[in-house]
Order: structure tokens, then C-alpha cells, then sequence
């Protein structure tokens, strides 16, 4: 079965996976921060982030109404606004367009969750194939220190205590990510991610990103830049944002 | 032909769902906007209730969870066509498990003003992939029976003009931008949406009805079809349960 269909157009899109705690937000801002400034129009989109949807998304949660199947359901309607109204047309602009969490969230999470695998991913079938998806992969035990040194607590959904796995958030957090990372790993190969090894230091992890992500740019002259005119000494930030 | 069984799903089972703890009756009205639904569910109700069963009816964009947030998102003007599909779904999903199946499961009768086949149809309406939307939706239940309201786009004008006075940009398929005259785009989305539905009325055993008829005499007919074919237990279905009944003293 083809999975996501393949990107015809001018710009390109750039997507970072990874369990909770592995990284993947610093390095694509890093990233997308670096393009802009290498004068190309560099948009972001992150998953969760549709205005349409936003407060529909919090009620759930806070109320603690969803199941998986609507979990599933909801992200896939705010993805497919972002995907629609934002990631679309800027990618046929020209733009590059750097994802924080793309379908292949949903393809791990929603399964772990107890969600039918081949449902997920017709019901995410309409979404632009990435040029490039990279997948942080980093043991369990180091994204959960990272997780529990930095933020003030693991939230409900986050930890997967809908599931019931244990009362003790976390260990559901262990036993759910856990589960995650398995079908990260899975899938790896059949949607070819290029994968990082997320322990080694922050910038070691973005210089083998950029080395790929300029492979792969190459001298593409169909990606959209800033106007020179516009330059004069100080990177500006780029058009598109 | 849809040849399974009411209240199985009809291709991807809902996690944590037994389907052979439902019990109650599902009964599906489907239609264009405008065809008289509503009405329908409305006496429908007054008329089982008196009869004596416990109903619990239920539409689009009533969960608890999305409901709100799709009048809000058809209150802007970029909702997508995809995101919107989606949107509904959710919305399906949120009341199917949280409502229809807890009802079912306490044997009530559940009356339903558009099922699937409407998010269905205004997908197809909207360019959307027949496949794609058919599985998304695959996790529905089987209904009991679906009361396709058929009506041409004649009727459905005058329904509009008369009832209510004013076209809606909604039913209307503005969306579709097929140009700024809504009356025009009225006539060419509720053709395409009629179209839509007429098209799954044989794959999921639609019983149509014609909605061109007074609404005491598609009451009536209502009546008689649930009354006949649906509360009062044919033989095939108690010799179902016979059956059921043999297998689980077999088990035990």
C-alpha cells in the first residue's frame, strides 16, 4: 500500500519524529533557523497547532473525554487544516516547510494506543510524503530524564494514563513511550527515515542534519529564496513567515 | 449489497467494543438538508416513547467533544474540505462511543438524524476519495435500518424558500466556490450530494422513501416499516438467537 503521496511541487518538507524527551524540536528549530538564514523561505508547522481545531483539542484533554479512536480522529482533523490551509500551499510556493511531528506521530502513537494500524494510515493517506523525515532515536531511560529534569510534571495524555497501563505516572510514561519507540523503530526502514543518533551531543545532531538536508537540497533552483533586495546585511526573517 | 449483520461494524472494530453486548435498536434517518429529517425524529420519538421503549436520538455536530468546535470552525471561512470531513467524523465517533453504544448496550431504541453516509456524501460532494472516506468511517456500527428521505432538488427549493426563508452558505456548498449566486451553487451541491447518497443507497441497504409525500404519510410509512420490521422480532433473527443460545450452552 502507498503510504502518503509523493511532494510534485517546487518546495520541499522536512520532518523530525521522535519519542517524547528525544530532541527533535530543538534540532528542527536549529534547522529551520539555518535555512532562513542561507536566504531560503522557510516555513514551520507543528503538530497540534490548527487554530480551527486548538480548543476542541484542550477540551478533550482537560476534560479527559477522548478515547483513542477520537485522540486519533481530532489530530488527524488538525493536521489535515494545517496540511490544507498552510503545508500545501507553501510547498507548492516553493518554500521549504520544516514539520515538528508529522503522520508518523499518529502512525506510532495511535497504534500504540490500540488504534487498527492500516486504519491510521488510510486516514492519513491525503498528507504530502516528506523529502526528508528524520527520526531521533534515543533510549528510553535518557528521554525520560530529560523529561523529568526539565518540566514541571508528564501529562495525562502524554503518559498514556487513558490506557491504564499503571496508575504510577511513570511508569505508564516508560510503558507507553516504550511502546511508541517500537513502532518508530518498526516503521523506520518502509518510510525511509533517516535516522540520528539523539544521544550524542546538539550540535554533532545538527551537523549530520544539515550534511543531509544540503545533499538532498543540492542546487535545487526550484525552492523559493528571500529577494535579495530585501537583504542588506541582516538576514531578514524570510517571506513566507 | 452490505450483506452483515445490524449492529456489527462494518469494517474496522472499535477498540474495547463487544458487539455482542448490544441489544438495543439502531435506526438511521438519512436525507439532503431540508427533506424533513428532523420532523421525523421528532414524532418518532413521542410515538416510541409512548409505546413504552427508552429512545435516545442524536445528530450531527452534537458530541460533546467537537460539537462546538465545528459550529465555531463554519463560523470562519477557512475550513477545509478534508478538515472538515475529519471534523465530522470526530464528532461521529465522540457520540457513537460515548452515547449510541452505552444506549445500545442498555437496550434503548436510537434514532439518528445522519449517520456516515452524510460526512460520506458531502466528502464525495467535495472531490474527496469514495475509498478513503468509506474506510475512515469503517468503524461505524451496522444500523438496524437506514430511512433514506429521497427528494429531488425541486422539492428541497421550495422546502428552503417556503421554511425557512433564506439560502444557507453551508447547504448551499459555498465552499465549492462554484460561484457567488446561492441559489446556483444550492442547485449544483444538493444535486451532487443527492447524487452521492443515491449512489451507496444499494451497497448499504438504504430503505427509501419519498419525501415528496405529506409528513403525516411518511410518518405513517416510517410506523409501519419499524414497527413491522425492526420491533417485532422476525423468525429469522429469534432463530439467531437460538442459535447464539445453543453455542453458548456448548461453550459452557
Amino acid at each position: 500500500m502507498p503510504v502518503l503521496a509523493r511532494n510534485r511541487y517546487k518546495g520541499k518538507l522536512i520532518v523530525v519524529e521522535g519519542i517524547d524527551g528525544s530532541g527533535k524540536s530543538t534540532q528542527i528549530s536549529l534547522l529551520s533557523h539555518w535555512l532562513r538564514s542561507q536566504g531560503y523561505a522557510v516555513a514551520f508547522s507543528e503538530w497540534n497547532s490548527s487554530p480551527l481545531v486548538q480548543q476542541t483539542t484542550r477540551r478533550g484533554k482537560r476534560k479527559e473525554m477522548f478515547t483513542p479512536t477520537t485522540f486519533s480522529l481530532l489530530h488527524a482533523t488538525d493536521f489535515a487544516d494545517r496540511m490544507e490551509s498552510y503545508i500545501l500551499p507553501l510547498v507548492k510556493a516553493g518554500a521549504i516547510v520544516c514539520a515538528d511531528r508529522y503522520a508518523y506521530t499518529a502512525f506510532a502513537r495511535d497504534v500504540a494506543r490500540g488504534v487498527h494500524r492500516n486504519w491510521v494510515r488510510n486516514l492519513y493517506s491525503f498528507a504530502l510524503r516528506p523529502n526528508l523525515s528524520f527520526y531521533f532515536r534515543v533510549p528510553l531511560d535518557v528521554a525520560l530524564g530529560r523529561i523529568l529534569g526539565g518540566r514541571d510534571a508528564i501529562k495525562y495524555y502524554e503518559a498514556g494514563m487513558d490506557l491504564g497501563l499503571s496508575r504510577d505516572v511513570e511508569e505508564s510514561f516508560r510503558l507507553f513511550q516504550g511502546r511508541i519507540l517500537d513502532e518508530y523503530d518498526a516503521m523506520a526502514a518502509e518510510m525511509g527515515f533517516h535516522i540520528i543518533d539523539a544521544t550524542l551531543s546538539i550540535e554533532e545532531q545538527q551537523k549530520k542534519m544539515r550534511e543531509i538536508v544540503m545533499d538532498q537540497l543540492g542546487d535545487s533552483t526550484t525552492v523559493l529564496r528571500t529577494p535579495l533586495g530585501d537583504f542588506n546585511g541582516h538576514p531578514r526573517a524570510a517571506a513566507v513567515l | 449489497m452490505d450483506t452483515r449483520e445490524p449492529l456489527q461494524f462494518y469494517s474496522v472494530p472499535l477498540a474495547g467494543v463487544d458487539t455482542s453486548e448490544l441489544q438495543g435498536k439502531l435506526i438511521v434517518i438519512e436525507g439532503p438538508d431540508a427533506v424533513g429529517r428532523t420532523t421525523q425524529i421528532m414524532q418518532l420519538r413521542q410515538w416510541l416513547e409512548a409505546e413504552g421503549h427508552a429512545v435516545l436520538d442524536t445528530g450531527m455536530a452534537r458530541s460533546a467533544l467537537a460539537g462546538k468546535g465545528i459550529k465555531e470552525a463554519k463560523g470562519g471561512n477557512t475550513l477545509g474540505p478534508i478538515t472538515m470531513t475529519l471534523f465530522y467524523t470526530t464528532d461521529f465517533a465522540d457520540r457513537l462511543e460515548n452515547e449510541i453504544i452505552p444506549a445500545l448496550r442498555a437496550g434503548f431504541v436510537v434514532l439518528i438524524d445522519r449517520y456516515i453516509f452524510s460526512i460520506m456524501a458531502r466528502a464525495i460532494a467535495r472531490g474527496e476519495d469514495r475509498r478513503w472516506i468509506e474506510e475512515v468511517a469503517g468503524f461505524a456500527l451496522v444500523p438496524h435500518a437506514v430511512y433514506y428521505l429521497h427528494a429531488d432538488v425541486k422539492d428541497l427549493l421550495s422546502r428552503v424558500v417556503v421554511g425557512r426563508g433564506a439560502f444557507d452558505y453551508w447547504e448551499s456548498g459555498m465552499d465549492l466556490r462554484f460561484g457567488p449566486d446561492m441559489y446556483e451553487s444550492f442547485v449544483r451541491y444538493q444535486t451532487k450530494l443527492i447524487r452521492a447518497l443515491d449512489s451507496m443507497a444499494k451497497k448499504y441497504n438504504f430503505t427509501i422513501i419519498d419525501a415528496g409525500q405529506p409528513a403525516n404519510t411518511i410518518f405513517a410509512e416510517l410506523q409501519e416499516l419499524i414497527s413491522t420490521q425492526i420491533l417485532t422480532p422476525t423468525r429469522s433473527s429469534a432463530a439467531r438467537r437460538a442459535r447464539r443460545a445453543t453455542r453458548g450452552n456448548g461453550g459452557s
